[in-house]
């Protein structure tokens, strides 16, 4: 039976913000079920708060809302907009919960809204843990045995190894594995005493097993598939997300297997999620054969976007069909095109995945992992061996030098890895033993070498000797990459996918025939701190953009999360990693037209000179102006030509010489090793001691710190010599906090007409004197006085663009595209420059929650891993949504507490008053009541923690009992044990919002005053709105 | 010299890990990802050569367990990346050619292009020419009868206890057939090929067991099943299924590359539902009319259309093309085996 024909109107709601555990995935999973749903004729409406995505760009869905993520606004759309039906699984753990939350209220009753994909019932049998368990019985199937425990006495009869989690402490804290009843007794005594509520879950531990998961699919008329079977090398213990894992599972025999399929089955069943896609994982003992089914989460899921690119079969696009009423013998494989959706996919590949972390931008956090995820983004890796695909993935990582992280080195196994893995990686360091000498290798030995996985790179660093050497040798030897293609049925059927990868010593598969000209397309490889999904968008907007003018887009990447390794975004996608062995290989088959390396971040300009050195042409702003731009030598040249300014800066090869420069250009400064990007590492100095503390890197860079400056972010068109300036936005924070993580206004409310002009001035004397040809990104500090200091320009695609491209209806990266061809900023079409006229907010989301142990505050080193945003006809309300959406919500009544360095007591005077004016009751600590009482002000002091006296609560107590709705402390020093930190951590454990700059706070009690309730509007009104105005001006 | 010559001439290099000298046989792929020790034991795969698609083959091992029958039936493995120690030894002892290193994906789409192909998989210093020469002497596997050599020569019992009685016939039956009649409840007996209606018709129900080869120069198998059908209840799966086919009138024909996976989603049109199957076969049974309408098909392959089972009411038969059995495999189909026995027991009043 075909397609529903009682719906109309589906509405899907997205997962907000990029979030630790929640990423690009349920951007590729809301992109693939809208495609489908709108082929099918249905019309379509999209919640997601999240600017960065593709699946809220305002083509890709009827109607779109960037709505913060809650029952409110959520609700608030459906009212408006009346879809017959809410499809909760493509927006991860968010959307499912929205989902859960309005049907209980009887939201979707009221409003006549049928919830298809997953009932409500099959949602709560996964999500609720004494159902599950029911549930999980009736297939004579275990769960791991579990109880809530309050108090020690509760401990009688819990059996040993348990692994214990406290409810409601940050990122898990103080939890753990109990080995002995005596650590049981310990563990639960501290998890008591850290979590809020005294509440603990101790559970059965099976750390140590082996840990499997199963994406599983089923259809209304119960036929079931297996999509894929995923192994993880980090057994149980340590979250499916932070391990290292492979598709297809490799080491279990065919009996072992078939009864986890079995199980997977029954569970899907017994929970009865009967139209979509749901992913369930097992531990298994690898000595006794015993299995538990550790959870089930009924949606599409991380796991579910790794396998559908594993596998190329397109889970959430099949989910989505699912759910309107195709049965699986209905809906065609795209892959192959002529077998059907029941058809499971066969590897003859593997498959995987490696974790990316950022411990290294949380100072003090623990790194060991455990049961609470803690990695930012993923790589894939596909190859015809375990090892082939396993190096892949692993140098994908692009980790920073020294990076300290799982796996940083080969030898870095984890314990308990199966047998199986450790010889595999074993086998990859013998090879890597054995390189010898290049010159004398002949190509039987080049063979082996490459089938061993290793890159040029490697067998560089293990003969001594360069990439190019090695690239050359073994190119003389005759030795070439060969691609296959992903067709999810190991070769049985002729398909005619566009889905690739490479090996070694095998024949080559379907070459690129066809006469239109071509562009490869780089992408941005794994999500990070600092380069996140907004690169992922742009590649994806290129890409269709260079379609739409007649080219053939290829795409080249490693992020398993993307839109942009949809094999049906591109004409062709070489699932590969982002070096320059690969891209050169995958050059030299497509022999393009030119190169795109402005939209996936610093990730392909760090390729920019090797291509063009392979003879290949870069589309648009060409290498030398890339390097132009980040070379600070010659940066500063060029500034200083053209009469521009920029903070006073020196390099220095030693601290005291550090401290020199800092003494010649003045303090405060901003140090940080020279070579690194994204703010890593980089802090204020105000002293020489401060200076000194800077751990020993090989070249220091010393920048005059500008205080108390208004940054500004811009992102401007240019055709080499015309500028186009898109936006001058402005951040809510002072310079000092990084440009990705302070909120962003647009347009920039505290400048003058004079200062946006002269702004625009200095980025079109950049764009010209740079040579930029597309997209190129200023970011500038406004002091006081008015002086405008050039802080840094970025000739590439910015985090900003898709939050511009939203909020003023310019699209961006189309236009850019057109530069890099050629065209002229005239010949555009824009519309003119003017600041727009409804207001928007970039708000963007920390994940200080996850590592605790690390100081939760804002600097120059970027730290959130995502955004949101959200418009209004006032900055107020603008600001006020996007907090709420950034799960801030701003208080309107109760408590503050209000704790602010000495040097700014002042500033803090207007604040508090205001706050206490809108009737907020006001705690502060001493040295910051005196001066608000000074003032006039009602406040009530208390004490720090270091004060605490017997019986009097301290701050911390007040934060943790509930009795503050907002903390607003600036931060005093570095010294990570303060006060202020013990603050800070009290107000994320408690999820109070806690605002840890002035200009921030006053931004935040202005949104307080003044924010209105307004109503949701759509995206395409907004943009028809805003052009419709600019058009007519 | 390790490689693998087909009869067209091709030649395919890879490092020998198994015995050494060479194995003539039809050079087929199987699909499956798990399961490779099964597939080596199965009698379905005599005097063939088979081409793992699993990038990796070996990984977990061996087991007596997981054989399939008392001893390996496929004359050569043909690897992309072999796994030892255990499994190549074991393939090693037992005489079986073994190659690794072998570019599989590019053999199966020649194979999937060209058909299942007379070939010799080579670990000694015969020369290309002569190997190919030899691969292209053999027979066809259209035409060959290999039942024979692979069937019990006495019966045997496989089960003793049980609420029903079931004779198997023995084309090259799986061990998975016996221990699932077993788990269903049945006495199991294990005949040889050529066993008699007579003897057959005494149990409550015969099974048909799978086996190799081309199903139509067994016309004294063929004879047999005719004289059998309707006297007790018979279920044929695989080749029993096609000499069920043919013993009612249908044709069988040679698939151009079989079907050979772990994947394959069958149609059940009774129900509606797909069955994700088993399969292993290089021959299939042509429909009355087409598959889709003719009144005895039960099963169709969602994949290429092929008749995948036949349901025979009035002869009290039915037959399956794919493996209910599993072993190696998905267990979907493991319900209608039991069923059958369910069926079958509930019809003599047990
Ligand atoms: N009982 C247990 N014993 C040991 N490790 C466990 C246990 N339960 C879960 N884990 C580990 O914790 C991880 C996260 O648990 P899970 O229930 O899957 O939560 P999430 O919803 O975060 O995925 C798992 O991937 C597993 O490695
Ligand atoms: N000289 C400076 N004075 C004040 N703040 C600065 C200065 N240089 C950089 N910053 C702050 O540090 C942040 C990161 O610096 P930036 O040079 O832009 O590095 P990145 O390459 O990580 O974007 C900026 O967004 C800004 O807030
Ligand atoms: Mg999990
Ligand atoms: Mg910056």
């Amino acid at each position: 039976m075909p397609r529903r024909s009682d719906i109309e109107s589906i509405c899907i709601v997205g997962s907000g913000p990029i979030v630790i555990g929640q990423a690009a995935e349920f951007d590729y999973a809301g992109c693939q079920a809208l495609k489908v749903l709108r082929e099918d004729g249905f019309r379509t409406i999209v919640v997601n708060s999240n600017p960065a995505t593709i699946m809220t760009d305002p083509g890709f869905a009827d109607r779109t809302y960037l709505e913060p993520l809650d029952a409110e606004s959520v609700a608030d759309v459906l009212r408006i907009e009346r879809p017959d039906a809410l499809l909760p699984t493509m927006g991860g753990q968010t959307a499912l919960n929205l989902a859960r939350e309005l049907a209980t209220a009887g939201v979707l009753d009221e409003l006549g809204i049928e919830l298809i994909g997953a009932r409500l019932e099959a949602i709560e049998r996964a999500e609720d843990r004494l159902k599950f368990k029911e549930a999980v019985e009736t297939c004579g199937l275990k769960v791991p045995e579990s109880a809530i425990v309050t108090s020690l006495d509760q401990l009688a009869g819990l059996t040993v190894p348990a692994v214990v989690r406290p409810a409601f402490t940050l990122g898990g804290h103080g939890g753990g594995f109990a080995m002995t009843e005596e650590e049981l007794y310990r563990q639960v005594e501290r998890g008591i005493s850290e979590s809020p509520i005294g509440q603990v879950l101790v559970e059965e531990s099976v750390r140590g097993w082996d840990e499997f998961e199963l994406e599983v699919v089923r259809d209304r008329i119960d036929n079931v598939v297996i999509v894929c079977s995923i192994e993880n090398l980090d057994p149980m213990g340590v979250h499916t997300g932070d391990s290292v894992t492979v598709a297809p599972q490799m080491t279990l025999p065919d009996e072992a297997y078939q009864e986890l399929r079995d199980a997977a089955a029954a569970v899907i069943r017994a929970v009865g999620v009967d139209t979509g896609g749901s992913n369930i994982q097992f531990a298994r003992s690898r000595e006794t054969g015993e299995v538990r089914v550790i959870e089930m989460n009924p949606r599409v899921s991380r796991s579910s976007a790794l396998a559908s690119k594993a596998t190329g079969y397109p889970i959430a696009k099949v989910a989505a069909r699912l759910a309107v009423g195709y049965t699986l013998d209905e809906i065609p494989n795209d892959l192959t095109g002529t077998t059907p959706a029941s058809f499971e996919p066969t590897l003859d590949y593997v498959v995987v995945k490696f974790p990316r972390f950022a411990f290294e931008k949380f100072p003090g956090a623990d790194r060991t992992l455990g049961t609470q995820m803690k990695s930012v983004g993923e790589t894939m890796g596909i190859g015809r061996t375990f090892a082939e695909a396993f190096l892949k993935a692993y140098r994908s990582r692009e980790l920073d030098a020294g990076a300290a992280t799982p796996w940083q080195l080969l030898a870095d196994v984890p314990e308990d890895v199966h047998p199986f893995f450790r010889r595999e990686v074993e086998g990859i360091r013998e090879a890597l033993g054995g390189v010898g000498d290049v010159e004398s290798l002949a190509a039987g030995d080049w063979l082996r070498l490459k089938r061993a996985g290793l890159s040029d790179a490697d067998i560089a660093a293990a003969a001594g000797t360069t990439e190019t050497t090695v690239r050359r040798r073994r190119r003389e030897c005759g030795v070439r990459p060969a691609y296959r293609r992903v067709d999810s049925c190991a070769g049985e059927v002729e398909a005619a996918s566009n889905y690739y990868y490479s090996t070694w010593g095998e024949v080559d598969e379907a070459a690129p025939t066809g006469d239109r000209p071509r562009v490869v397309i780089l992408g941005s490889g794994p999500n990070r701190i600092g380069q996140g999904i907004e690169f992922d968008y742009c590649c994806v907007h290129a890409v269709t953009t260079y379609r739409e003018l007649g080219y053939e887009a290829v795409m080249v990447n490693c992020n398993p999360e993307t839109v942009s390794t949809d094999y049906d975004t591109s004409d062709r996608l070489y699932f590969e990693p982002l070096d320059a062995e690969s891209v050169l290989a995958i050059c030299e088959r497509e022999r393009p037209d030119g190169v795109v390396i402005q939209f996936g971040g610093q990730t392909p300009l760090k390729l920019a000179r090797a291509i063009e050195d392979a003879g290949y042409r870069i589309l648009g702003t060409p290498f030398d102006a890339v390097d132009l731009a980040e070379d600070r030598e010659r940066f500063a040249g060029l500034l200083r030509a053209h009469g521009l300014r920029s903070p006073e800066w020196g390099i220095a090869a030693s601290p005291d010489e550090a401290v020199e420069i800092a003494e010649r250009i003045g303090y405060p400064v901003l140090v940080r090793p020279s070579y690194v990007l994204g703010g890593r590492a980089m802090r204020v100095c105000y002293t020489p001691d401060e200076v000194r503390e800077m751990p020993p890197f090989e070249r220091i860079l010393v920048d005059r710190f500008v205080e108390h400056a208004v940054e500004v972010d811009v992102d401007a068109l240019c055709d080499g010599v015309d500028t186009y300036v898109a936006a001058v936005m402005q951040h809510v924070e002072e310079a000092g906090v990084h440009s990705g993580d302070s909120a962003c206004v647009l347009p920039a409310p505290s400048l003058s007409f004079a200062q946006t002009q002269e702004i625009a001035r200095v980025v079109r004397i950049l764009g010209r004197a740079l040579g930029a040809v597309g997209l190129l990104n200023v970011q500038l500090a406004v002091t006081g006085d008015g002086e405008v200091y050039v802080i840094e320009a970025n000739p590439r695609a910015s985090r900003t663009v898709p939050f511009v491209s939203k909020a003023t209806g310019v699209e961006l990266v189309k236009a850019a595209c057109r530069l890099a061809l050629g065209a002229k900023v005239p010949e555009l079409g824009l519309p003119p420059e003017r600041p727009p006229r409804q207001w928007s907010v970039k708000a963007a989301v920390l994940p200080f929650a996850r590592f605790p142990g690390s100081d939760p505050v804002l600097g120059p080193e970027m730290r959130s891993t995502g955004e949101v945003m959200a418009s209004a006809a006032d900055l107020s309300t603008a600001l006020d949504k996007a907090e709420r959406a950034a799960g801030r919500r701003l208080p309107r009544s109760g408590s503050v507490f209000i704790s602010i360095r000495e040097p700014d007591h002042q500033q803090a005077v207007p604040i508090a008053a205001t706050l206490v004016g809108l009737g907020f009751e006001l705690y502060a600590t001493e040295g910051t009541a005196a001066t608000l009482a000074a003032a006039g002000i009602e406040v009530e002091p208390v004490r720090k923690l270091s004060e605490a006296t017997d019986g009097e609560p301290t701050v911390v107590d007040l934060i943790r009992r509930g009795r503050c709705d907002l903390v607003i402390n600036t931060p005093e020093g570095r010294n990570a044990r303060s006060d202020g930190y013990a603050i800070r951590e009290a107000a994320l454990a408690r999820r109070v919002p806690c605002i840890t700059t002035l200009s921030g706070a006053a931004a935040a009690v202005h949104a307080i005053a003044t924010a209105r309730a307004e109503q949701a509007m759509s995206l395409q009104e907004r943009i028809d709105a805003e052009l419709g105005v600019t058009q007519s001006a | 010299m390790s490689y693998l010559a087909l009869a067209d001439g091709t030649v395919w290099h890879g490092e020998s890990v198994g015995a050494e000298g060479h194995a003539l046989g039809e050079a087929v792929f199987t699909t499956g990802m798990s399961g490779y020790q099964e597939a080596v034991t199965d009698p379905s795969f005599e005097d063939q050569l088979i081409c793992f698609t699993a990038p990796m083959v070996g990984n977990y091992g061996v087991d007596e367990e997981r054989n399939e029958s008392a001893r390996t039936h496929a004359r050569a493995v043909l690897m992309r990346e072999a796994r030892g120690p255990e499994w190549t030894d074991w393939l090693r002892e037992r005489g079986i050619v073994a190659l690794t290193g072998i570019d599989t994906r590019s053999l199966v789409l020649h194979l999937r292009d060209e058909g299942a192909a007379p070939g010799i998989a080579v670990a000694s210093e015969l020369a290309v020419e002569d190997a190919v020469e030899l691969a292209a002497g053999q027979p066809s596997m259209l035409g060959r009868a290999l039942v024979e050599d692979v069937s019990t020569a006495e019966p045997y019992v496989f089960a003793e206890e049980g609420r029903v009685r079931i004779g198997v016939v023995d084309y090259g039956v799986k061990n998975s057939v016996l221990r699932r009649l077993a788990k269903a409840g049945a006495t199991v007996t294990v005949h040889p090929h050529d066993t008699d209606a007579d003897e057959l018709a005494g149990y409550d129900g015969v099974l048909l067991s799978p086996g190799p080869g081309d199903p139509e120069p067994l016309e004294a198998q063929a004879d047999t099943v005719r004289d059998l059908l309707g006297r007790t209840h018979v279920l044929g799966i695989c080749l029993g299924h096609q000499l069920i086919a043919r013993a009612t009138g249908h044709e069988t024909y040679k698939l151009p590359f079989g079907h050979r996976g772990a994947n394959h989603p069958v149609h059940e049109r009774l129900t509606g539902r797909v069955l994700v199957t088993s399969q292993n076969h290089g021959f299939a049974v042509r429909p009355k009319s087409g598959a889709g309408e003719a009144a005895e098909v039960s099963h169709v392959s969602l994949y290429d259309g092929t008749v995948e089972g036949l349901d025979l009411p009035e002869l009290r038969a039915r037959s399956l093309q794919f493996h209910p059995e599993a072993g190696p495999g998905p267990h979907d189909a493991w319900p209608l085996l039991e069923a059958w026995v369910n069926e079958v027991a509930e019809a003599v009043g047990a």
